[in-house]
């Protein structure tokens, strides 16, 4: 049994309340080695996909996201934009027009918003970005799926490393994005970037339980 | 109909001052600014990238050109977003003076992985070899009268010139030498008001490229 076109869109919605929870904090973080524009435009862009996805009731997961990769693109600008918008946009195209994800399309879609974020950003492991959290997120969620764990199960394995991922960069040097500009002083800072995606991923999680 | 340009920036301002310094040079090239947020802010908006390169389209495609960051991402994306993504191309190049030499060799009907090539080349300095002696070469020295030499606009006139002619140009000052159809090149060699430039020219239309060059500089680089 998989998530379909109606579960999807209140995965997304969930995501946007944890994104407006979560504005200050990421606000600070990006503040302490970025321009401080992070929580901002992240938010601003799923309140816009609330509002898009209201209008247009999409009928499949894959439109769902579709919208939610336009909406972000058009409206969080700087580097964020690009990249999930890249990574909703990637796993649109991944889901196509079928009418549910199960957990071989939700690793398969994991996997290829991983690959359209390093083919947008050319970050690689250890850069301090958010591939820093989607990698082992994706990893684990192979692991999960192999596992035989459900959708909820191998999301909430994808989140659970992200939080881990997320975390190794308080000790790297970034390498990518404005904070790259930073250098050793960079270290001991967590990165917006993984910040937010693990955080995405915990309210994707939470929404399949 | 030329290869259209498209300045995707996260200043408006900046986009906009380098357009209109690159279309001194490219009277007939769209090039097209997109830079800055809707509101004035600073940042690169997509949905005006994706305009831009429609409006800089006249049918023999687009070629990107983008300041720093995360400008690229966008310009990549807006291409990957085309209908026909194979209409554009992004290219990793200094932003002044890669849209100059792209400008240029859009004038001067050059296709368009031929304008992305001479954006990005222009991040290498230019050659400038030690002038060589070879055979079937015809060669012309000239004086510069005009005011400014072999500044911007002149050297994009000579370098448009010798563009459209099936010839190697080179002009030589001094001891170095500069292939004729590379503005930064020409702009490179320093030339002067006073000073008396060596132009050789091989090829098909080598004569022809000698006697246009002479027109060109004897008029004070006034004929258009």
């Amino acid at each position: 049994m998989g998530c379909t076109a109606e579960q999807v869109t209140r995965a997304v919605i969930e995501a946007a309340g944890v994104v407006a929870e979560h504005r200050s904090e990421l606000i600070e973080l990006d503040r302490a080695i970025g321009d401080a524009d992070h929580g901002e435009n992240l938010n601003r862009g799923f309140v816009a996909i609330v509002e898009a996805l209201a209008q247009a009731s999409p009928q499949t997961p894959g439109a769902v996201l579709k919208i939610a990769a336009t909406t972000l693109i058009s409206k969080v600008g700087g580097a964020a934009g690009p990249l999930y918008g890249t990574a909703f946009l990637r796993a649109a195209t991944k889901l196509g027009d079928r009418s549910e994800v199960d957990v071989e399309a939700l690793v398969e879609v994991l996997r290829a918003a991983l690959e359209g974020v390093q083919a947008r950003g050319k970050a690689v492991e250890g850069d301090a970005t958010m591939v820093d959290a989607l990698l082992p997120a994706v990893a684990a969620a192979e692991v999960a799926a192999k596992g035989g764990a459900d959708v909820a199960g191998v999301l909430a394995a994808a989140a659970e490393a992200a939080d881990k991922g997320a975390e190794s960069t308080v000790d790297l040097v970034a390498r990518k994005g404005r904070a790259s500009y930073l250098g050793e002083r960079a270290i001991g800072h967590l990165d917006p970037g993984a910040r937010s995606t693990a955080l995405l991923l915990h309210a994707f999680a939470e929404a399949a339980q | 109909m030329t290869v259209g340009l498209v300045l995707v920036s996260h200043s408006a301002k900046l986009a906009e001052g380098l357009a209109a310094l690159a279309a001194q040079m490219a009277p007939d090239v769209r090039i097209v600014a997109a830079g800055g947020l809707p509101d004035g802010g600073i940042g690169t908006d997509y949905d005006e990238v994706v305009a831009a390169v429609q409006r800089a389209d006249s049918g023999a495609g687009v070629v990107l050109l983008y300041d720093l960051g995360s400008a690229q991402m966008t310009a990549e994306l807006a291409v990957e977003t085309l209908s026909d993504p194979d209409s554009a191309t992004v290219v990793d190049a200094p932003f002044v003076e890669g849209t100059v030499a792209a400008a240029v060799a859009a004038q001067g009907g050059a296709n368009r992985s031929a304008v992305a090539h001479a954006a990005a080349a222009a991040g290498a300095p230019p050659e400038l070899d030690a002038p060589a002696d070879l055979d079937g070469e015809s060669v012309v020295e000239l004086t510069l009268k005009n005011d400014v030499g072999l500044h911007a606009r002149p050297a994009a006139l000579l370098a448009r010139l010798v563009a459209g002619l099936d010839a190697e140009v080179t002009i030589a000052l001094r001891e170095h030498t500069a292939k004729a159809n590379s503005v930064l090149a020409l702009m490179s060699l320093g030339a002067r008001q006073g000073d008396r430039i060596e132009v050789r020219a091989t090829g098909e239309q080598a004569a022809e490229a000698l006697n246009k060059v002479k027109e060109l500089v004897e008029s004070d680089f006034e004929v258009t």
